[in-house]
């Protein structure tokens, strides 16, 4: 089976959320509210349970006559943010459940038939991308469509975006194209432009990957994220060596005592 | 779309869209292609890919200058400004591509002595009348041909859309050395040498040094190894002088050689599914299908002889008239229509005044209509002055809205501002309402034409809900049974439905007419044996063919072959996916894609060009030329039609085959575009006095639809009004979703910072936007996208507003029509919503709303790196 | 009973020698998990929304709309859509959207449902009438045949052939010259 990925390259998102529409149309994912934001065009806010696709909008200053993408001044950044869907998942390492498991296709994918509701995944996800929906009890994110991935398919977003912003397709292809078009853009004179691909971090790599202008943080892509069950390891030793200490300080106590 | 009409002969975009991806830049005014027409902005990205400049000139930054190598803002308004001096620079620079432009435009033409241009008129063409507010056009025919009998007045602008009124520009006397002082590049030079790069500083906002530079890149882009793409939408069009700003085009194309070559053109952005449809088939007053004008009181109403010999002209494929007026009414009429009643030309209704949209609704507002049928348009939201539209409403007898959701305009008695305002009351309102609900797209099958005149069949996939119906069925059944009154009736004025045909078979337990019968219709068929016709070709003037659409004839050319309805896209331009009028081209005049020989001009620019093997025309598309036509074809004498057409003229449509630097017929307001200034200006206009506004221009000016003065202390700053991605229009086919209200739940208004700072204005806040006809309310959004304009010294702020709600759907709010004035640019009267006066208030600013509001949101002055607030959920 | 003590996510683990977060730890409502489209009928369409034309698919099952997306081999738009073209399904099952004939009498305070026939019959009478009263035949001396009193507005999201119905029927029929819509351009 194939191990599958998006490619979003944000230079050439034009900000329209079809990817946003396209993926609640398939997934039948609810409206989360009509509240305008006044940040910039964008009144969906981040990921969440009721929003797996969401685009931000990112606004500069402006040099009169030199505007846009264009590498002298960038002026309005738009991105298409998606759960990354972790090599290391931490939702998936922190769900007591099984709810959470991987797909064949190398996808991270809540079984809301096994969900109960926990909501450990949420606070272990280093993105912030799964959410609880509290009327409905139980966590949601993106599902990769797995369904349609399962039939052949392209997930909704990347079938629906116009200009192929969002692309899909096999990871290592996604990761050369990616390369080449990085090769092209600076080529172009978009010195800024950099791959999100955070395969040397705790999450071990992602199957989302992102091409992105200036600082990826301004995207909420931290520039190290880290699963928080990385300190699993040193935990358990840590307790282990506690644990061997107390036995030892016991040991000493008893056979001390009795020298004396 | 008269202004292409005029310039190239056919009132619609002159490329596909895919098209765009072979351009070496592309330059999009007076439209936000990226926002509202994304899925065709892919091809603009295409060509980005490929290298190519992509120029936006806006006076907003929208999504569309984020994608391109250069935004241009300007003061909204001054569109003219820039593109005459964009001809000046061609012409200054001789940049003109003088092979393409010797032979194939009317550059080389003389004109008579005794044009008088607005150079020469402070503002004004010759033939101004002063009192009937219009031009008498003689003077601006080609010198020496037979004086056109037509003033100018009578014919409405879509007529246009044909290329011209019926005048004889086959007879001309040409300069090929351009030096005569009354030939059309002379006279063009004269009348542009003004637009110079100061008054662009001066009049537009644009430095010196970036109208340089757009110049350059624009017209560095083409010439016969490359070549450039214009893209518009109503960002000029509904303007006071729209159809010029889109002439302005034209001639800055034809100078560089842009028209039916790769990568070149003007594509016109359609705003509906079937906006080009609607006008082909027209729902419009001064048009009959394939524009062929309505018969006009006084003018038309003789004999049909008079009506054709009026409208057929003697070269150019307009000479064909008589056989698609005939084969119209024979569709309409059927056997009823002989030779012996001239098929029927008397029943048509004559044309009797301004019966478009906002001249008939100003007769509503008198109380002069008794009954409307509104179906799928929402007038009291997305009409101009809407406040006026939805009063008029309330003076009819009876109203029929036909929608898929109950709408504002269905509603109007029930929840408008005017009844929660009191100063209507439903109690009062005399006017019965029938709200009939519509089928969706899916729910019914039919053909839509889009923006690049592409037929596309639409197949029905499920029965529409409850009582909702298409408007093939409303109309079949509403007609079959007035059809059941008539017959009972038999006055003169029921001849007309008496003969009308209407044998459409129905089927199912809706009985829905089978639309397939009526596209038949459309595409004509021999009365003898109803055997559909290959193409408008085969009709005929003498009564034996029908035909209701002659430009989409060939649509259906056998019973089972529909060709909208073809899914099997082959080639460059997608044939064998749809059909394109006409006769499946797909870049109109493609013939100018090839050198006079025949050859093309480039290899990189190849696309249709002369076989000599074959003895033919051959390419990527569909010639749009006599396919045996030799390039070296000369008329013998007294050729007519088609044949009195040389071999390298493309532009078959004219009676000269040339495209039109200079329209000697056919527009109301000029044979060249001038600038003028909006209807309501911050400025007064720098090149005349005394016609500072297009003279030609009506404003309909009343108690009920004032104006501001220009300039006017009460009303300091420019508005302009647009869309917005997530939602559509007037909204009732997006208010309604809530996949689509959450990206765009309120109207909030554009307020650039330093006007914000000045008013003591932040985002969230709640402000006031007012012009002489209105007032409303909206949410300000302050952000550096808005810039003011620095003009002499002196700052324009702008301000904008998206149009897209109303008081009714899942997110309302108010109605930012209600501010537009009702206004009509002379050819087409649409009215004027991209430049007009307001003033701006803070409203409610100390509100405790304001203040949540502020504490949650970051102010768009700050760069927005704050992490994004979670929603409610 | 042992085979739900098999299905026990811990035993599947042990058996399968997996980490317990693969293919062993799938619900069987994951593990049957296919598209709602599979199976569908496909109908062949085009955007409602704006100029640009692109192709549309539509499923439908049993009568009911199953789901919309762009055709892949659309010339125009290659399988892809805009957020209002991705909205399309909503745009035809939304809560909102109106099923049923409503009728507001003159004075009225209120909507009053119509049926359907009724209402067609009701409309048929008021153009008839107004026609009636309002319609010119000559002025002068010369063909007028028409009613201004009479309007229409509306065309430009409609299909060609329900706007070549309107207008035959509107102007060549009826003699109404007041006919307009949005496309004025």
């Amino acid at each position: 089976m194939t191990v599958t990925a998006f490619l979003t390259d944000s230079t050439l998102c034009i900000g329209c959320k079809a990817c946003e529409v396209a993926c609640k149309e398939w997934n039948q994912v609810p409206g989360d509210g009509f509240i305008w934001s006044g940040n910039s065009y964008d009144n969906t806010g981040a990921l969440g349970h009721s929003t797996w696709r969401h685009v931000k909008f990112v606004e500069n200053g402006v040099t009169p006559g030199l505007g846009g993408n264009s590498p002298e001044a960038f002026s309005w950044g738009f991105s298409s943010d998606v759960c990354k869907h972790c090599e290391n998942a931490g939702c998936l390492e922190a769900c007591p459940t099984g709810a959470i498991v991987r797909t064949e296709f190398g996808g991270v994918f809540v079984q809301p038939d096994v969900c109960n509701g926990c909501g450990y995944c949420v606070v272990a996800c280093p993105f912030g991308v799964i959410e609880k929906d509290e009327q409905d009890g139980r966590a949601f994110k993106c599902t990769f469509c797995y369904d349609r991935q399962r039939d052949g398919l392209h997930p909704a977003c990347a079938s629906v975006c116009p200009t192929e912003s969002i692309k899909f397709g096999n990871l290592d292809d996604l990761r050369a194209e990616a390369h080449g078009r990085i090769e092209k853009l600076k080529s172009m004179g978009f010195d800024d432009v950099q791959l999100y691909d955070p395969v040397d971090s705790s999450v071990a790599g992602t199957h989302a990957i992102f091409i992105v202008r200036g600082d990826p943080g301004t995207y909420n892509m931290p520039p190290k994220p880290e699963v928080p069950t990385i300190y699993l390891r040193k935990g358990w030793t840590s307790a282990a060596i506690a644990s061997g200490l107390m036995l030892a300080a016991t040991l000493f106590a008893f056979l001390g005592g009795r020298r004396a | 779309m008269p202004g292409l009409g005029t310039s190239f002969g056919r009132g619609g975009a002159t490329t596909a869209q895919q098209d765009l991806a072979n351009s070496d830049a592309i330059l999009i005014m007076g439209s936000s292609m990226a926002e509202n027409h994304p899925v065709g902005f892919q091809w603009v990205m295409e060509a980005r890919k490929n290298g190519a400049k992509i120029l936006h000139v806006d006076p907003r930054f929208t999504r569309t200058s984020a994608m391109a190598d250069m935004w241009v803002p300007l003061r909204a308004g001054s569109d003219i400004v820039l593109l005459g001096a964009l001809i000046r620079f061609v012409l200054e620079n001789n940049l003109d591509f003088r092979e393409y432009v010797l032979h194939y435009t009317n550059a080389s033409v003389l004109l008579r002595d005794d044009f008088k241009d607005t150079e020469d008129l402070d503002g004004f063409f010759a033939g101004w009348d002063a009192e009937k507010k219009e031009y008498k056009t003689e003077t601006w025919s080609y010198k020496d041909s037979p004086t056109n009998k037509d003033s100018g007045s009578g014919h409405g602008g879509h007529a246009k859309d044909r290329g011209g009124e019926k005048s004889q520009e086959n007879v001309y006397e040409q300069d090929l050395t351009l030096q005569n002082p009354r030939c059309v590049y002379q006279v063009l030079k004269r009348h542009f040498s003004r637009y110079t790069p100061d008054l662009v500083e001066h009049e537009c906002g644009i430095p010196h040094e970036i109208f340089e530079e757009l110049a350059t890149a624009f017209c560095s882009a083409s010439g016969p190894e490359k070549t450039a793409a214009i893209c518009y939408a109503v960002g000029w069009t509904q303007h006071s002088d729209g159809v010029q700003i889109i002439r302005s085009a034209a001639i800055l194309q034809l100078l560089l050689g842009n028209i039916g070559r790769p990568g070149g053109g003007i594509l016109a952005l359609r705003g509906h599914a079937s906006i080009q449809g609607s006008t082909d088939i027209p729902t419009l007053y001064d048009i009959l299908p394939g524009y062929l004008p309505m018969p006009f009181f006084e003018s038309d109403s003789g004999s049909l002889d008079d009506y054709l010999k009026r409208h057929t002209t003697e070269a150019g494929w307009w000479s064909n008239f008589d056989k698609y007026a005939v084969s119209l009414l024979k569709a309409y009429y059927g056997d009823q229509a002989t030779e012996r009643n001239d098929y029927g030309f008397n029943w048509l209704p004559r044309v009797t005044g301004d019966h478009s949209h906002l001249g008939f609704w100003l007769e509503m507002n008198k109380g002069k209509v008794e009954g409307l049928f509104v179906m799928g348009q929402n007038p009291a939201v997305g009409a101009p002055n809407s406040g006026l539209e939805r009063k008029a409403l309330s003076k009819l007898k009876w109203l029929v809205v036909r929608d898929m959701v109950e709408s504002e305009t269905a509603s109007f008695w029930l929840d408008s501002p005017e009844i929660s305002r009191g100063e209507l009351r439903a109690s009062e309102i005399d006017t019965e309402v029938f709200f009939l609900p519509a089928a969706g797209h899916a729910e019914k099958e039919g053909t839509f034409t889009n923006t690049q005149r592409l037929l596309q069949f639409h197949e029905k996939a499920v029965d529409p809900p409850g009582d909702a119906r298409s408007e093939t069925w409303f109309m079949y059944h509403l007609g079959r049974r007035l059809k059941e009154k008539a017959r009972a009736h038999s006055s003169p004025r029921n001849a007309p439905l008496n003969a009308l045909t209407w044998d459409y078979p129905v089927e199912g337990i809706l009985a829905e007419p089978k639309v397939e019968e009526v596209l038949k219709e459309i595409n004509g068929w021999n009365i003898v044996d109803r055997k559909l016709v290959s193409g408008y070709k085969a009709l005929k003037s003498d009564g034996s063919t029908a035909c209701g659409c002659w430009i989409y004839s060939g649509v259906f050319p056998k019973p089972d072959e529909n060709n909208a309805r073809k899914r099997e896209p082959k080639g460059r331009y997608g044939h064998g996916w749809g059909f394109a009028w006409p006769s499946d081209r797909r870049i109109m005049y493609n013939r100018a894609s090839a050198r006079p020989d025949g050859q093309p001009w480039s290899e990189r620019k190849r696309l249709v060009w002369w076989d000599q093997q074959k003895n033919q025309w051959i390419g990527y598309d569909v010639p749009d030329f006599t396919k045996s036509k030799p390039p070296d074809y000369r008329p013998p004498e007294n050729a007519k039609g088609d044949d009195a057409l040389p071999g390298d003229k493309p532009f078959i449509m004219h009676p000269d085959g040339f495209g039109w630097i200079w329209v000697a017929s056919g527009l109301k307001d000029g044979p060249l575009p001038t600038h003028y200034e909006p209807l309501e200006s911050p400025v007064q206009n720098p090149l005349y006095s005394e016609a500072g506004t297009n003279p030609a221009a009506k404003k309909l000016e009343n108690r009920e639809n004032p104006y501001a003065s220009s300039p006017d202390p009460r009303f300091p700053y420019v508005l302009t009004t647009y869309r917005l991605t997530e939602h559509h229009t007037a909204g009732g086919m997006s208010r309604y979703l809530s996949h689509l209200s959450e990206l765009q739940p309120s109207l909030f208004c554009e307020i650039s910072p330093e006007l914000a700072r000045q008013l003591g204005i932040h985002t969230g806040d709640l402000v006031i936007i007012a012009t002489a006809r209105s007032s409303i309310r909206a949410r300000a959004l302050v952000t550096t996208r808005i810039r003011p304009i620095h003009l002499d010294g002196r700052v324009i702020h702008q301000v904008a507003l998206p149009y897209h709600w109303g008081y009714k759907g899942l997110v309302k709010g108010d109605v930012v029509n209600d501010l537009i004035a009702l206004s009509e640019e002379p050819n087409v009267r649409i009215m004027e919503t991209k430049a007009l006066l307001c003033n701006v208030l803070p409203g409610n600013s100390r509100t405790t709303k304001r203040k949540l509001l502020r504490a949650r949101f970051p102010d768009q002055t700050k760069t927005t790196d704050a992490p994004a607030e979670r929603k409610a959920s | 009973m042992p085979s739900l003590f098999s299905r026990w996510p811990l035993i599947r683990q042990i058996t399968n020698r997996a980490d317990g977060t693969g293919p062993e730890a799938m619900s069987p409502r994951t593990q049957s998990l296919h598209t709602r489209k599979r199976g569908a009928q496909k109908s062949r369409s085009i955007c409602p929304y704006c100029g640009v034309g692109c192709g549309q698919l539509i499923f439908h099952r049993d009568g009911k709309l199953v789901s919309i997306e762009g055709d892949p081999e659309s010339p125009i738009s290659r399988g892809h859509l805009c957020p209002k073209g991705a909205a399309s399904y909503e745009l035809l099952t939304h809560p909102q959207r109106a099923q049923k004939v409503l009728y507001r009498r003159p004075l009225g305070t209120s909507w009053e449902e119509l049926p359907l026939e009724q209402a067609m019959d009701m409309i048929a009478d008021r153009v008839w009438q107004s026609r009636e009263r309002t319609f010119v035949e000559e002025k002068d001396g010369q063909v007028v045949m028409n009613t201004t009193a009479v309007a229409h507005l509306g065309g430009a999201t409609l299909d060609n052939e329900e706007n070549y119905l309107i207008k035959k029927l509107f102007t060549a029929g009826l003699g109404m010259v007041c006919v307009s819509n949005q496309a004025r351009i």
